[in-house]
């Protein structure tokens, strides 16, 4: 295995080493040690290979991953695999706001739990949540599956598209144009394999299904801006 | 953007370290607020009858030793100073309202920063690092402390405009955010007598917050008074002469990061400036919920 020293290399040295030394060698495994909350770790992975980043990282980790399948020892800050296309991260611990926002594939899986605006606007990724979400998540999602096993905020799903979101708990307040809808046999089926893949014991039958309700999707002259 | 920092000591054997641990938390959170930076530490207690008294002065030629002589002169009182460039420390056992009235007629080039028995407060232009160098921060002992860097959003690039603010005695506070109806606030304030010396917001988010515990309301109570009147988004830090205190706002825009250990409690913007504390890795760290209060005592 490959070790990448953080206090010895900076963050933009290991990068470059991702991005450019690493795709001529026959490295797939990484480790990346003493990451100190340092921000932008591993983005933009083009390669494939497994990276265990081992302590808490800062802001946009893993962020537009494509290839590679990210394990993260510790927590995570703001922006964890934005727009991320396929791949995988694991956050073993928490993330902070905005995780997997904009993300168009690939799954993001976190143990704990995440800050407000988890999966903003996402756009086919699978997000899988052992703990709880904050306010506003899944606002404006356009495609993709968010799994919450614990609760979640306030304006849960504001302004969904084809986007559908479990949970397991409570559901603080579900944001505008977002319901709740029947679980179908579909549904149980890909919760149970976004459950097992994340590595999380839960029974699909208790969960929700919350999706949009599609009352925004066109102009209502009549609404008086009442939604 | 700017950056906070928070420092409580649990374990008394640390305590004299308390700006020797800060330093790699404050400079941690330079990108964050590069333009100026400052602190409040809550030190060494002054008499039951004595107050400390944080000055500053922008003349460079400034003599603190005239200072002292006048005062003793004009109000037949002796008066300890501690100098630190351009900084004083005045303990004084004389009413703090006679003696800020005094400056104000013969020293107006001075400027108090903060009033207390425990808090001394240092802030000035120039990068973290700079500013902690100029006034020692490293070497500096005590029990608590609040910080702040700072890129100015609201108003101008000015020592006065650098974090922490102040109000009453032994309090203080730093902000992250920024609030829009600070003019508003400032109204309301001067109408019952408390006026603001800087146009920034956060010293018009500070004395509101010190107005309302003056108005017998406690911590949280002035909070809640501030989540009605205050509009904006911040994480605000606060120190008082026994505890730190820390709320961020319901749509929690501004990070924050508490890590509790056996021997402290640290607070920052972002894990990175708590990342090379002691033994860090075996304190519980998470971060705080919006529109919580989260109180930590000494």
């Amino acid at each position: 295995m490959e070790s990448l020293d953080l206090e010895k290399m900076s963050v933009r040295d290991i990068n470059q080493y991702l991005h450019k030394t690493l795709p001529g060698t026959d490295v797939t495994e990484l480790e990346i040690i003493n990451p100190t909350g340092e921000h932008n770790i591993a983005v933009g992975m083009d390669t494939e290979c497994t990276i265990d980043v081992r302590g808490h990282a800062g802001y946009y980790l893993g962020g537009m991953n494509k290839k590679a399948n990210i394990t993260v020892h510790g927590n995570v800050g703001n922006g964890v695999a934005e727009n991320m296309m396929s791949g995988s991260v694991h956050v073993k611990g928490f993330a902070s706001a905005s995780a997997g926002a904009t993300g168009h594939g690939g799954t993001l899986v976190i143990d704990g739990d995440t800050g407000l605006r988890c999966g903003i606007s996402m756009k086919g990724i699978d997000i899988v949540v052992g703990g709880s979400i904050g306010n506003f998540s899944g606002f404006m999602a356009q495609a993709g599956r968010m799994v919450v096993c614990g609760d979640a905020g306030e304006g849960l799903g504001d302004s969904l598209y084809e986007a559908v979101i479990y949970v397991k708990g409570t559901i603080k307040s579900l944001g505008a144009d977002a319901q709740l809808e029947p679980m179908t046999e579909t549904d149980h089926k890909a919760l149970k394999e976004l459950l097992d893949f994340a590595g999380f014991d839960h029974d699909p039958k208790e969960f929700k299904r919350v999706a949009s309700a599609k009352q925004l999707y066109n102009w209502n002259a009549d609404a008086n801006q009442e939604y | 953007m700017c950056g906070i920092v928070g420092l409580l000591i649990k374990n008394e054997i640390l305590r004299p370290q308390i700006g020797k641990l800060m330093l790699p938390m404050l400079i941690g959170m330079t990108e964050r607020g590069p333009d100026s930076a400052g602190l409040a530490i809550f030190g060494s207690a002054a008499k039951d009858n004595e107050r400390k008294i944080s000055l500053y002065t922008f003349d460079p030629e400034f003599i603190w030793k005239k200072l002292s002589d006048d005062f003793l002169d004009h109000l037949g009182s002796d008066v300890h100073l501690q100098q630190v460039a351009n900084h004083a420390v005045m303990t004084t056992t004389l009413d703090v309202n006679l003696v800020k009235i005094w400056l104000k007629e013969h020293y107006p080039s001075v400027h108090i920063l903060s009033v207390g028995q425990l808090m001394e407060v240092y802030k000035d232009v120039g990068t973290p690092a700079q500013v902690a160098q100029r006034y020692g921060f490293e070497g500096m002992s005590g029990t608590h402390l609040i910080a702040h860097t700072r890129m100015a959003t609201e108003s101008a690039v000015t020592p006065e405009g650098a974090h922490p603010f102040t109000a009453g005695e032994d309090w203080g506070l730093v902000h992250n955010g920024s609030f829009s109806n600070p003019n508003s606030i400032r109204r309301m304030l001067a109408h019952k007598g408390i006026n603001c010396v800087t146009d920034n917001d956060t010293e018009a988010a500070c004395r509101f917050l010190e107005w309302r515990m003056r108005e017998g309301d406690d911590l949280e109570a002035a909070l809640h008074a501030g989540f009605e009147e205050l509009d904006g988004f911040f994480t605000l830090l606060m120190g008082t002469k026994d505890q730190l205190a820390l709320v961020r706002d319901p749509f929690a825009c501004k990070p924050a990061v508490v890590a509790e250990h056996d021997d402290y409690v640290a607070i920052a913007s972002e894990y990175r400036s708590l990342a090379h504390l002691p033994d860090v890795k075996n304190a519980n760290i998470y971060e705080p919920k919006p529109e919580e209060l989260y109180i930590w005592k000494v």
